[in-house]
């Protein structure tokens, strides 16, 4: 296992990943479409949306339930986990190439990730 | 407006951000936030917080590619990442206390350096320098890239000063929902001295896990409403799929002018709408 391997994997893995959510999220768009298609929006200004979409609990139960905002809410956090699961790849492919310093480096990074998505949800 | 014109009017505008992005190398979350404010009136959280979703998806979708290539160097992305996603919870703080003004004023001084950088940045070269300094070679930061046809090596200097123009790249990326991928590569190229190439794909690799460390505050402040975001994420990744298909057939000066004209523009008016009190 050599860096270039170890990226090459990690490439692969994310557009997989990618790939995952935005089928989720197309999914979830397209009921969405169909049962809304013709209600009045506005975003013009903020309002704080539902709890439920805004904590992972809430997001994974509402998606579990076909909830339409629920499920393309649960596939962008598909998408904002891909970034997380390269980081827990470099600390495995760190660990396989026995290089101490990055494994180090990679699981300080992936603490902060893990804050603050436990921190925030 | 209903629904359905919304979706499809977010989506044109994020496929066509997501394009041009790719094509000039610029990322699409930069023209998405200003086009979502500006022309459909979108409060600027929603767009920021929209517009960060779509950069991690751009991020990780377009890494295969790059890692292809052999530019990216895994070490000094994840390394730098230790400043930029602490940078980027502080900025995602930040932005819930600074008003809406403020931030579109500072989108639309954000977007002048992007633009001044786009045009500008290819036309000066540095040197290459092969030996790393104190920190760069007790880090292991160096690495080699293909330069015709072979592995050419080299060095990494000033990482305490490379750390904390990151630090300021995160912020700005959490403060504003963009990549903040122009800041990124200066703190490379310039400062580290990292060739540019490497810089450009290392940065892209980067942007990702900076976002997803700001994504979690927006998520848990109502930023991401998946109304919004559904159809810039899709949008945009459409784009720049289509992108990096047309890429090697494309004018790409001509595009990187015509893009940095269209950025400029965008930073006026944003910076006249922050002042006028419009955004």
């Amino acid at each position: 296992m050599d860096d270039r391997r170890l990226e090459i994997t990690m490439g692969n893995l994310l557009r997989a990943g990618v790939l995952l959510a935005a089928s989720v999220v197309l999914l979830g768009g397209c009921i969405y479409l169909a049962l809304h298609h013709s209600d009045k929006v506005s975003f013009h200004t903020f309002t704080t949306e539902d709890a439920y979409l805004r904590s992972m609990p809430g997001i994974v139960r509402s998606a579990a339930h076909f909830d339409t905002r629920g499920l393309i809410q649960f596939g962008l956090l598909l998408l904002i986990a891909t970034p997380v699961a390269r980081v827990v790849f470099a600390v495995i492919g760190f660990s396989l190439e026995r290089d101490r310093m990055y494994v180090v480096v990679s699981c300080i990074v992936l603490a902060v990730l893990v804050f603050s998505l436990l921190h925030a949800t | 407006m209903t629904v359905l014109t919304f979706t499809l009017a977010v989506c044109a505008i994020s496929a066509l951000a997501g394009f041009l992005g790719a094509l000039t190398g610029l990322g699409g979350g930069v023209v998405v936030v200003p086009a979502l404010t500006l022309a459909l009136g979108v409060d600027i959280k929603y767009a920021i917080g929209a517009s960060l979703v779509s950069v991690i998806a751009t991020s990780s979708g377009a890494a295969a590619a790059y890692v292809r290539e052999g530019y990216s160097n895994v070490r000094i992305g994840m390394f730098l990442e230790i400043a930029t996603t602490i940078g980027a919870i502080v900025g995602a703080h930040l932005a819930a206390h600074t008003s809406t003004h403020l931030i579109a004023i500072i989108f639309g001084l954000a977007l002048l350096q992007s633009a001044y950088q786009s045009v500008f940045s290819s036309m000066s070269e540095h040197p290459v320098t092969a030996h790393c300094d104190k920190w760069g070679k007790r880090l292991r930061l160096g690495g080699d890239y293909p330069v015709d046809g072979k592995r050419q090596s080299y060095g990494v200097c000033n990482v305490p000063a490379g750390l904390g123009m990151m630090f300021g790249a995160g912020a700005l990326s959490g403060l504003l929902g963009i990549g903040s991928g122009a800041v990124k590569v200066i703190a490379m190229d310039r400062t580290m001295k990292i060739p540019f190439k490497v810089s450009s794909t290392t940065s892209n690799f980067m942007i990702g896990v900076t976002a997803a460390a700001s994504a979690a505050v927006y998520l848990s402040r109502g930023y991401v409403d998946p109304r919004v975001a559904m159809p810039v994420m899709l949008g945009v990744l459409g784009g720049a799929f289509l992108g990096t298909k047309v890429l090697v057939r494309a004018p790409v000066r001509v595009l990187r002018f015509t893009f940095a004209v269209i950025i400029l523009l965008l930073a006026v008016e944003m910076i006249v709408s922050g002042f006028t009190g419009k955004v």
